[in-house]
């Protein structure tokens, strides 16, 4: 390999010159230097952190998705007649089902590395998922969704209800007895939808389940549309990215008016591309090692049969969890039958985490009346409200995902599947404020932590014995930075009482509205511990000074203290 | 730089040192360092090509029945080739961008992602020069009927999805009928009730399901089968007589306190499998549903609502297991117009 000299331009070097004709032809017809310079491209700056990865995990496993994807495309058939199997996996020789199904034991059995791909495929789609929703908490938990970023956490969202039916779609495919009995929950669910639930089975399905269609048509929308759809909203998440340049975390000469990191070209593009290179690299050895979906021991699809302890793929969980402890209502009105005990859990109650989610940015605006661009992330503490919502949310999703393993939960442990339902029926309502409360408690908790570190230093671990004889520990300022990394957020509001009446006395408009809206208002403030004032600061400074007014001397075991104000231990 | 930074007002309680001083890495002060770390760079990039032609040669030389701890040596060995080479090459990319290439911080600045005033009245100016020409607002009956025409669009998209299927029919009978044979769901061998011990329970189906025409074909196979096992498939249990608690009308459902009952969940239409002789629950392995089948198949936990439908039985001439009738009662899950076919089954018996 030939290195590039610093000194040397790459115009001036062998590849340089050859490439300059070919270069200079597709400039003359697109222009890319200008549009490159204007938009700063190849010199944009990324801030760096280590949970700015998740996005760059959840991106790299849908590129890893399209490269596996298309490799099983060649093989698989997507078509539900009916064919006889005489291929390598002797147990299932003979045996009739559908060409999907076969094709699927084909892949595995028959072509060289299908398997692999196979199931490299399948660790994607599990991590991909996984990555968007650990991505979309750290957005949520750092306010990185904040104005002028609302609209790609839209975008985001729809990523996320796309990648979930894009999961199951691709699940359903092999047409084995699991995805099959997966189908029929989903014949179940559009059943229960109310009124039209009929036409919507019998339109999706082609007739009654299973008919002969739905396979076709998933692969359709598991191959084309959704990927389309998905690869569309990613570029625009990106564009938006780039145009409101990341957000970055607070500290020395870093504020809201700038973003300080590595550029694109060379280091950024060199980590990110690496990068992708470790995702699959990292699914690959998954798929060689870890057995995902062995299709072949549940047999191919039979609505008369069953494997005890079917589970759908993890990010369903919730929903069959939801399902599960669901209580069995259902009931008749105008002559029609309505099943709340299917509708109500699979439908409604997903749609409602998908609301939530949607609205979240705008409820949180209109809570705290803040216009203004943010482009610091927020700690969590910093925000314990929306930190404890986040984690009360969270909460409830896992007593859902409790819920959906009630059977494996109930054999393992050896409790009653009675128990853990019930557990799980009043969990799903007392746990989230229970998390609420114990959260927004140590979130304040550590803001003040962070208010005594900057007005009393830290404690140095230095014994020191007055001359009246007391002990006391020394404690040494926080150096300039992390002070300053502390404080680096806004101030709280101060909470006025809305007014009743307005200048002329005539009650307000709005009247009722303002009043509900002060009220959460002061709820989400409710206890937060505002920053030192300047004043504190100032007298805390000279408090931490010895008799002389000198900066405490501190002996040469001290390592200083992290960014945070941790002492380096040594 | 710092003094460009400088903007923190003075309500802050700590100003803003600026960025702390960069710090040099060791590969940037010692050239034995960088020199090592080349070595290791490129020392990645080299295996991971090896690995890679290690990949080739496993490809070729492995059979596909060969197996590595139990585990297909082929996956094994094409996994851990391609993904190991590709770890390598990720990790040494991203070594290259720590240790090697410049890592100077850069500091860029933002400005407000909103358009100035200036630039949104002339893009407001060039939009209504537009609008103006072309007599849009001037023209109100071309505008209405473009709207007009614009929502009719609306019509052929909605229609032409009219034959993804046929319009939903109900509930449509079973394959189960007065004198049909109930066989087991193995073989489609039929059943006597001296084949049932106390507390077994046999899978079984419709007798037609095996049948075969005049030229050895099936009677029903392919989608029609699979759509008609998932209405007609069925259990059939033996408990002591003394146990059963039949509703009225059902005493003489069963013969020496054999009963039958649909496979098919009524919640979301799984076939029901997990069988508790002492009890006479019957769990659904899909969302626990638990039906009583001494008590005439009632929900006694879980998301269930209805209980499940039970196919009255006899005796045929040759002592063999047969159905007296269709079900009574809707199989498999609810749905909107199921109160309405109920009643239908109801004023029919
Ligand atoms: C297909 C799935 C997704 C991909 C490939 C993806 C990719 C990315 C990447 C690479 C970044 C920049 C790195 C980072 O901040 O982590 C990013 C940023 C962002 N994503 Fe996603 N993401 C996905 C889903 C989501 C979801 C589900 C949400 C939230 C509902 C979301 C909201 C955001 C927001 C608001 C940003 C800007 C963050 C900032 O500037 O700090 N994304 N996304
Ligand atoms: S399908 Fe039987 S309990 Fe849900």
């Amino acid at each position: 390999m030939s290195t590039i000299d610093e000194s040397t331009n790459i115009e001036d070097t062998a590849f340089g010159k050859k490439a300059a004709g070919p270069v200079e032809w597709l400039d003359d017809r697109l222009g890319l230097a200008g549009a490159s310079k204007r938009s700063h491209l190849l010199r944009k700056v990324f801030p760096e952190h280590w949970s700015f990865m998740l996005g760059e995990i959840a991106l790299w496993s849908f590129v890893v998705l399209l490269l596996t994807g298309t490799f099983l495309t060649f093989w698989y058939q997507p078509s539900m007649a009916e064919t006889t199997y005489n291929g390598s996996y002797t147990p299932l020789n003979g045996l009739e089902m559908s060409h999907a199904y076969a094709s699927t034991l084909d892949i595995s059995f028959d072509v060289r590395g299908g398997l692999l791909i196979r199931q490299i495929h399948h660790w994607a789609a599990a991590l991909f998922v996984a990555a968007m929703i650990v991505h979309m908490l750290r957005v949520m938990f750092t306010g990185a969704y904040r104005k002028p970023r609302e609209i790609n956490w839209l975008i985001g969202i729809g990523l996320m209800v796309l990648g979930l039916v894009e999961g199951f779609a691709g699940y359903s495919l092999p047409d084995d007895l699991l995805s099959g009995t997966g189908l029929r929950f989903v014949d179940g669910l559009l059943r229960s939808i109310p009124i039209v639930g009929s036409y919507l089975e019998f339109f999706l399905f082609g007739g009654e389940f299973p008919g002969d269609v739905i396979i076709p048509r998933l692969y359709m929308a598991h191959i084309l549309l959704i990927p389309a759809l998905l690869l569309g909203l990613i570029g625009a998440h990106m564009l938006l990215l780039v145009y409101h340049k990341h957000t970055q975390w607070g500290g020395p000469g870093r504020t809201e008016k700038n973003v300080v990191g590595y550029p694109m070209l060379p280091v950024y593009a060199a980590k990110a591309g690496g990068f992708f290179f470790v995702v699959f690299g990292f699914t690959a050895i998954m798929g060689a090692v870890l057995q995902i979906n062995p299709i072949w021991a549940y047999g191919p699809y039979n609505p008369s049969e069953v494997t005890a302890g079917s589970q759908p793929d993890w990010y369903m969980g919730f929903v069959e969890g939801a399902v599960r402890i669901m209580p069995n209502f259902e009931s008749t009105f105008f002559n029609y039958t309505w099943s709340w005990n299917v509708f109500l859990p699979a439908a409604i109650l997903p749609g409602l985490f998908l609301g939530v989610g949607v609205m979240w940015p705008f409820l949180e605006q209109w809570i705290t009346g803040d216009k203004r661009e943010h482009h610091l992330l927020e700690r969590p503490r910093n925000a314990p409200f929306r930190t404890a919502f986040i984690v009360a949310a969270m909460t409830a999703y896992g007593v859902l995902w409790i819920g959906g393993g009630n059977d494996i939960i109930a054999t393992k442990f050896h409790l009653s599947l009675n128990a853990i339902t019930w557990f799980c029926r009043i969990g799903l309502f007392v746990l989230p404020v229970i998390t609420f409360m114990i959260t927004k408690r140590i979130c304040i908790g550590l803001q003040r932590a962070d208010a005594n570190r900057i007005l009393h230093g830290y404690e140095t671990g230095v014994i020191e014995r007055s001359p009246d004889g007391g002990f006391a520990e020394r404690h040494a300022p926080l150096p300039v930075g992390s002070q300053f990394t502390l404080t680096n957020h806004d101030r709280l509001p101060a909470l006025e009482a809305p007014p009743e009446t307005d200048a002329n006395g005539v009650a307000a408009p709005h009247g009722r509205k303002a009043k509900l809206r002060a009220k959460v208002r002061a709820f989400y403030y409710d206890g937060m511990i505002d920053k030192p004032t300047v004043e504190d600061v100032h007298h805390a400074d000279e408090h931490l000074r010895d008799h002389d007014g000198h900066p405490v001397e501190l002996g040469d075991e001290f390592q200083g203290v992290s960014e945070t104000g941790v002492p380096r231990v040594h | 730089m710092s003094d460009e930074l400088d903007r923190v007002p003075d309500t802050e309680p700590v100003r803003d040192p600026g960025l702390p001083e960069h710090q040099y890495r060791p590969t940037d002060v010692d050239a034995a360092q960088d020199k090592r770390a080349e070595r290791q760079i490129s020392g990645m990039f080299a295996v991971a090509a090896l690995l890679l032609v290690g990949f080739c040669v496993g490809y070729i030389m492995i059979d596909k029945d060969q197996t590595f701890l139990g585990w297909s040596a082929m996956n094994f060995t094409l996994g851990a080739t391609l993904g190991g080479a590709l770890l390598l090459m990720g990790v040494g990319i991203i070594q290259w961008a720590k240790k090697l290439m410049g890592d100077h911080e850069m500091v860029e600045l933002r400005h407000p992602a909103g358009s100035t005033a200036e630039d949104r009245a002339d893009t407001l100016k060039d939009l209504n020069d537009g609008i103006n020409e072309s007599g849009f607002g001037r023209r109100p009956m071309i505008r209405r009927t473009l709207f007009l025409s614009m929502g009719a669009l609306a019509l052929p998209s909605v229609i032409l999805l009219r034959d993804m299927g046929p319009l939903p029919y109900g509930h449509k009978n079973t394959l189960w009928k007065k004198g049909m044979r109930v066989v087991n769901d193995v073989a489609g061998t039929p059943i006597k009730p001296s084949d049932l011990q106390v507390g077994q329970l046999v899978n079984a189906e419709p007798a037609i399901m095996y049948e075969k025409d005049k030229d050895g074909h099936p009677v029903i196979e392919g989608t029609e089968l699979l759509q008609e096992k998932s209405k007609a498939a069925v259990i059939v249990v033996r408990m002591r007589p003394e146990d059963i608690t039949p509703d009225k009308g059902r005493e003489n459902w069963g013969v020496d306190g054999i009963l039958c009952y649909s496979k098919i969940c009524t919640h979301v239409g799984c076939p029901i499998s997990l069988w508790e002789q002492q009890t006479h629950h019957l769990l659904c392995p899909c969302h626990q549903s638990t039906f009583d089948l001494a008590d005439n198949g009632k929900v006694v936990f879980g998301p269930a609502h209805r209980p499940l439908p039970q196919l009255p039985l006899a005796v045929d001439a040759d002592g063999y297991l047969i159905a007296v009738s269709d079900f009574t009662e809707v199989v498999g899950p609810s749905y909107p117009e199921l109160a309405r076919d109920q009643k239908r089954l109801d004023d029919k018996s």
